[in-house]
């Protein structure tokens, strides 16, 4: 089922580190925007007033401003992951490559 | 209640401008200079834009040979291009002229479902893009069925994706119909044969090169208007956010109240039921996931969903503003709503063909008459390009998935294949026009909610498993999978909006809104343990060539390229 080379890379010091730091950190990004989200729609439902409340001195509400830290929040966390893969994952991806070949 | 059902899909949209069109016709006869030529414009610029894609349909039918082409635009599209086509299979125009018009409504409770729409994609990003394109060539069953049986792994697949592909173009093709009808005049019928010949046109000969170039027009069109708008509305007030908020409590009905939350989320199991729909049906759209396939690698997928992710939330922040400017500019001026009973003007659901109408009457504010005529085009086309992303993903899964690997079990000739896919093109057209006609004044709003349910519930689970679990094997995606999509569907049929609101009955079966919460649960449970209960020899070879599998998703090692040349 398995061949050689895909053993040799499954012993690979390299594969081994890339596997487990990227899903780790894929994972816990994904438990962040999960538990950001959740927790958005869990003040919206049941913390009101407190998503009414002014801020700033205006009419503007804590959840506005909570509501656009979401948004900006996700784009922020796919940026993070993309600037995490484009430097750490893609040069362990490359050396990897390179001793297997 | 029962609106948080409705709203999320925004498909609110796709209802209500059923009951509002009657009630269009009349002032549309008091205007009639006016309304005339802002509808040539329309016109003008749709057809504009209907001539500029049918001659890149032309170019790409000339260079469309193979049928890594035809699915896959030859796996020649950049990370950013791909990300803006992404953003334009997404951004439909229920949630352009919905959202806005909930804004418009309610203020604060827009808010929570643009947040919901958006928050699928990091989730996309981390756990499934990069393995999607390491593992698959066209379609998300070549990579759910990687290691596991073709035949009943694809069988599962296409089903999902046939499912999700028809509710949410069913719900698209007649909220096309009745904003088209509102928009341009145009008899329901027409505008229906209209869309659907035109999607059957895109995708039948320009495959994947000829929709990702209209999803990306459309995309920079909608991205376009919607920053001008906003940009407007911005400087009206100085650029503080405050001001216009501040404008808009003072003159919408509900006062103060449109700064907060306004008890559409108030069952918090619904709400977070609604919220994985959301978030993880995402991650499990067929017409989404195909879109992995057309550039070269894993990092052009990953940037592809970065960029998308940037231009979606964008997107949503201009709603927010649009429907904020909305009230601001159009709540205090008569012109642009129709009195009630007694000459009482409701400044909410009085407005010209109702609430989602609000944007549109927003850029005739900003802009002037040549301006609505733009954004009218621009919804029309938005239609347009969402719909034939959804028929290019429900053609690949008959010809790719069950001609080819079902029937054919793996020896379909490629021109074969390819010609398959655009006579299923052709149907699934043809099928929609007369389901958008049957279904002209049935209530389709749950329709884009079962869909996403599915997706969540069957597709995704699946997917995810398939990719990440050692154990998983057939029999347990097959049960598991097939578990999750039939109780979606069950819960869907028994919760209010079809079993009361639908069929007519007096006490819903199903207390939720939405499903997923419980069908994701029976899909993944069912999923883990019947391939836990699988001993045969099959399980135990496909658990054996996990390995296999995971080197290639995770390096992309041995991946297959959708470049031919």
């Amino acid at each position: 089922m398995v061949s050689a080379e895909q053993e040799r890379i499954l012993r690979n010091p390299k594969f081994q580190e890339l596997v487990r730091t990227r899903s780790g950190f894929a994972w816990t990004l994904a438990a962040l925007m999960l538990a950001i989200y959740l927790g958005f729609i869990l003040l919206v439902a049941f913390a009101r007033d407190l998503m009414a409340m002014k801020v700033g001195g205006g009419v503007t509400s804590l959840g506005i401003v909570l509501g656009l830290v979401v948004i900006v929040s996700a784009f922020a966390l796919t940026g993070i992951y993309v600037q995490r893969a484009n430097s750490r994952f893609d040069e362990l991806t490359n050396d990897l490559r390179k001793e297997i070949s | 209640m029962r609106r948080l059902l409705y709203l999320p899909l925004a498909a609110a949209l796709l209802g209500a401008t059923a009951t509002y069109a009657v009630s269009w016709a009349a002032p549309a006869m008091e205007g009639a200079v006016d309304r005339q030529g802002l509808n040539i414009a329309a016109i003008a610029m749709f057809f504009l834009f209907v001539v500029g894609t049918l001659f890149i349909t032309y170019r790409a039918a000339a260079s469309s040979k193979s049928a890594a082409d035809f699915y896959a635009a030859g796996g020649g599209i950049t990370g950013f291009q791909n990300g803006l086509a992404i953003a334009g299979d997404y951004m439909s125009a229920a949630s352009f002229l919905g959202i806005s018009g909930l804004v418009f409504a309610t203020g604060f409770d827009g808010l929570i479902y643009s947040i919901g729409f958006l928050v699928g994609w990091p989730i996309v990003l981390f756990l499934i893009a990069e393995r999607l394109r390491n593992l698959g060539k066209f379609t998300f069953a070549d990579v759910a069925s990687f290691r596991l049986d073709q035949t009943q792994i694809r069988i599962l697949s296409a089903t999902g994706t046939l499912v999700v592909v028809a509710f949410y173009l069913i719900a698209q093709m007649v909220g096309a119909g009745k904003l088209i009808q509102l928009l341009f005049g145009l008899e329901y019928l027409y505008a229906v044969v209209i869309v659907g010949a035109l999607m059957i046109v895109y995708v039948a000969f320009g495959g994947m090169k000829a929709t990702t170039w209209v999803q990306i027009i459309k995309a920079c069109l909608l991205l376009g208007g919607a920053t001008f708008m906003a940009f407007m509305v911005m400087l009206h007030f100085g650029f503080s956010p405050e001001a216009m908020f501040a404008e808009a409590v003072r003159i919408h009905p509900k006062g103060d109240d449109i700064m907060a939350p306004g008890g559409m989320v108030s069952d918090p199991i619904s709400a977070i039921s609604l919220g994985l729909a959301l978030m993880f049906g995402t991650a499990g759209l067929p017409h989404i996931l195909m879109r992995f396939f057309t550039v070269s690698d894993a990092q052009a997928a990953r940037k592809s969903v970065f960029y998308a992710t940037g231009f979606i939330a964008y997107f949503y922040i201009l709603t927010f503003i649009i429907g904020f400017g909305a009230i601001t500019f159009l709540m205090s001026d008569p012109s642009y709503y129709t009195a009630g009973a007694g000459g009482v003007i409701n400044q909410v659901t009085g407005l010209l063909g109702g609430t989602n109408m609000a944007a549109v009457h927003l850029s005739n504010a900003v802009g002037g008459s040549l301006f609505l005529g733009f954004i009218s085009a621009v919804a029309f086309a938005t239609i347009l390009a969402v719909v034939a992303g959804l028929t290019l993903a429900g053609a690949s899964a008959v010809s790719h998935d069950l001609y080819a690997e079902v029937i054919a079990r793996g020896r379909a000739n490629e021109q074969k294949e390819v010609n398959i896919s655009k006579m299923s093109a052709v149907v699934i057209g043809i099928v929609s026009i007369i389901l958008g006609y049957i279904f002209e004044n049935q209530n389709v709003a749950f329709m884009v909610g079962l869909a996403f349910a599915v997706a969540a519930s069957c597709n995704f689970p699946v997917l995810l498993m398939s990719t990440m679990w050692k154990g998983c094997t057939t029999r347990g995606a097959m049960v598991g999978g097939f578990l999750g999509l039939i109780s979606a569907v069950i819960m869907v049929v028994l919760s209010k909006a079809v079993w009361v609101q639908t069929l007519g009955f007096s006490q819903a079966l199903f207390p939720y809104d939405n499903p997923a919460l419980f069908s994701m649960t029976i899909a993944f449970v069912g999923i883990w343990a019947f391939s836990r209960m699988d001993a045969s020899q099959r399980a135990k070879d496909e658990v054996a060539s996990y390995d296999a599998q995971y080197v290639r998703s995770e390096t992309g090692i041995g991946a297959a390229s959708a470049h031919i040349h």
